[in-house]
């Protein structure tokens, strides 16, 4: 299946700059190591060592997450898009939000 | 260096302040200058926060609001160029947990802006902005400029 994998700003480095790339695969899986063959080192950033999810990345087919489908097994059609997208998060020190509610009461 | 178009301000401010006390997310659409280290945004995009337990010191921007801004940006020629978040009662300067959650993201590469607003007592306090490189944060100027391509 012919499909466009979506790189996301913190990706472009590995993808010489590319916001997609057109890969070959049957499966999400398959996808990405089609996208490792055009960007080394990019799969590492996606996969850990075991071929599964990195817990703070997530990848769409079109607009749902392959967590909520058959992970890395989804099946891909022809002109499906996968999107790597970053999970954005943060937030104050551990405690912070405890500690101000006590001082408000 | 960060530049905002003054409508960029006054809308983050709007969506900071009301969020309060809870922290609010969302992304800067722009353009890079690459050469001149510089991003120049051209509006702000809020987006979920999906840590409701725990919203009044930590934030997880929802990743489908993330695709669905990244698209309308490359709609617009323009690029994602930064993440703006709260601190509710709170400095303006990035945490450990916000160290380690851009490390992942980022890993030995130079983030893109990284925009904090203190929201004290609901009122907009200070607002800084922090690139990560190699690990830590070093914080950057910010000015207020309409946004022109």
């Amino acid at each position: 299946m012919a499909v466009t994998v979506k790189i996301p700003t913190p990706l472009r480095p590995l993808s010489r700059g590319k916001d997609s790339v057109q890969v070959a695969g049957a499966t999400a899986r398959e996808a990405l190591e089609g996208l490792e063959r055009e960007c080394p080192g990019i799969r590492a950033r996606v996969c850990d060592e075991k071929g599964e999810m990195r817990r703070f990345v997530n990848l769409f087919l079109n607009d749902e997450e392959v967590r909520h489908l058959q992970g890395l097994d989804t099946p891909l059609k022809d002109g499906d898009i996968l999107s790597i997208v970053p999970a954005i998060a943060g937030g104050m020190e551990a405690g912070l939000a405890e500690s101000r509610r006590g001082r408000n009461g | 260096m960060l530049i905002l178009d003054p409508e960029v301000d006054r809308a983050m401010r709007e969506h900071t302040e009301s969020g309060y006390p809870r922290e609010v997310c969302g992304l800067l659409l722009g353009l890079i200058e690459f050469g001149s280290n510089r991003r120049r945004v051209a509006a702000s995009r809020p987006a979920a926060n999906l840590n409701l337990e725990r919203a009044a010191d930590r934030y997880e921007l929802n990743p489908a609001d993330y695709l669905r801004i990244e698209q309308e940006a490359r709609s617009r020629e323009m690029e994602v160029v930064g993440v703006y978040h709260s601190h509710p009662d709170h400095p303006s300067r990035p945490s450990e947990t916000d160290r380690l959650r851009a490390e992942e993201i980022w890993q030995t590469s130079d983030s893109w802006s990284y925009l904090i607003l203190e929201v004290a007592s609901g009122r907009l306090a200070s607002r800084r902005s922090w690139v990560l490189r190699q690990g830590v944060f070093a914080e950057e100027d910010v000015q207020i400029l309409p946004f022109r391509r």
